[in-house]
């Protein structure tokens, strides 16, 4: 319901000196696909992802806390997905995450993938940029709980922080995911209940049957009681992402943008049309969007 | 569009309105649920910094009117005039002139269907196209009975 009235570059100004409102309806303009202009910037991000269930939601609050207590200023994109049918969506990380509510530290947004595959939007890096040039000095990015091959998260992320639980199966199901060889670090959740702790050395064990030397640290969690909140926070801040991720970033940043044109695209419903009645291949059908 | 379903106060029971955030999102809305037990303040930063044109309030515990006026009053001190509040719950028929003047377009108590909610908001956005007053800091008139 934008007004509309307020040139986007007062808006700017205007989140820039503090304005939430105009940060939160600016974010609004980016996900519509609007462009802003602003000067470079270098975003501090953390990209948080993991299977449903294991407590990413609950850990993040943790996280916000400690960084708030040690004076950052910490923004929470929170990605959920959108529903395929209605295209509606149900938005609940801020449920769990109740620390976010209050203070002028933090802001918390809740985003729907809109169709988007990877479960991220190429529109997460305006945000990042928009959040970091109005003085957010740690963004943490939530990924829709992945399943095995969730890798278009280091996209957006300079840093990934892959989440897992007790009891979460046979760790083979760990091996075959692409995702834990992107991790920069794993924290093993719930160490509060049975089976947290072999389910750490069961990951651990399986990292070390590779060849890589730089293997990520694997740390043990509760975000129920707080413990190892503090040495995880303190890996977070000094990992940084292997060389090679450069190139995965680069590819997956075109992927991302290569969706995105195709989901946005003015024909898609005609062409959706013709590919349903079979008068078209999905060749032509490729054709005719990116003509 | 947009919108917030929250549980304002201490009442402990959200089966309404998680069954609305459902109903909700099954009509093709973005619903941001709050969860429990949240505070007019907290509301209003939620409101804020997800940017959306609407807001639910479910409320059992009878502190309705005490709440109601809070959460209102306070968007409208936030700049967020434009925003559309709706309320469900157990409001009683004695109450009802009270909420609406708040600026609550829309109350849906027990026995409410999901389908005339989601009308409800196909009206609120054909009115938002037209430039009708719709929002808790617009010209009152206008609401849904």
């Amino acid at each position: 319901m934008a007004l509309g009235v307020t040139p986007l570059g007062e808006k700017i100004e205007s989140a820039l000196s503090g304005n939430r409102r105009s940060l939160a309806r600016l974010l609004s303009r980016i996900e519509e696909g609007e462009t802003l202009e602003l000067p470079e910037v270098t975003p501090w991000t953390l990209g948080v992802t993991g299977p449903p269930g294991v407590g990413k939601s609950t850990l993040i609050g943790r996280l916000v806390e400690y960084w708030i207590d040690n004076g950052e200023k910490v923004a929470v994109l929170a990605v959920d997905p959108s529903s395929p049918r209605s295209g509606g969506a149900l938005l609940a990380d801020r449920m769990r995450m109740d620390s976010t509510d209050s203070g002028e530290s933090v802001f918390f947004r809740s985003l729907a993938t809109r169709g988007h595959p990877g479960g991220v939007s190429h529109l997460l890096s305006p945000m990042t940029d928009l959040l970091c040039y109005c003085g957010w000095s740690r963004i943490i990015i939530e990924t829709v709980g992945s399943g095995q091959a969730e890798t278009r998260i280091v996209a957006f992320a300079d840093r990934v922080l892959m989440v897992d639980g007790p009891d979460r199966g046979d760790i083979i199901q760990a091996e075959k995911a692409g995702i834990i060889e992107l991790a920069d670090i794993i924290a093993v959740n719930k160490s509060d209940k049975p089976g947290a702790k072999r389910a750490a050395d069961s990951i651990r064990s399986s990292l070390e049957l590779g060849n890589d030397k730089n293997l990520p640290e694997v740390h043990l969690v509760s975000a129920h009681n707080s413990s190892g909140i503090d040495e995880l926070v303190v890996a977070i801040e000094k990992c940084s992402s292997p060389d090679w991720r450069n190139r995965l970033r680069i590819t997956e940043r075109l992927l991302s943008t290569w969706d995105s044109r195709l989901i946005m695209s003015d024909g898609l419903d005609g062409v959706l049309d013709d590919l349903e009645t079979g008068s078209i291949t999905l060749d032509e059908a490729l054709d005719r969007l990116l003509s | 569009m947009r919108i917030v379903v929250a549980k304002p106060g201490l009442d402990g029971h959200d089966r309404g309105a998680k069954v609305i955030a459902r109903a909700l999102r099954d009509g093709g809305h973005e619903v941001v649920y709050t969860g429990l037990r949240r505070t007019p303040s907290e509301i209003i930063r939620i409101v804020t910094d997800e940017d959306v044109s609407a807001l639910g309030l479910s409320t059992l515990s009878g502190a309705h009117d005490v709440l109601i006026p809070k959460i209102c009053d306070g968007l409208r001190e936030a700049g967020l005039g434009d925003v559309m509040v709706f309320a469900g719950g157990i409001i009683p028929n004695r109450d009802r002139e009270f909420v609406f003047e708040q600026g609550v377009r829309a109350i849906f108590g027990p026995g409410s269907r999901t389908d005339e909610i989601l009308s409800f908001l196909d009206a609120c956005s054909d009115r938002i196209e037209k430039g009708e007053p719709i929002g808790v800091g617009q010209s009152a008139g206008w609401r849904w009975e």
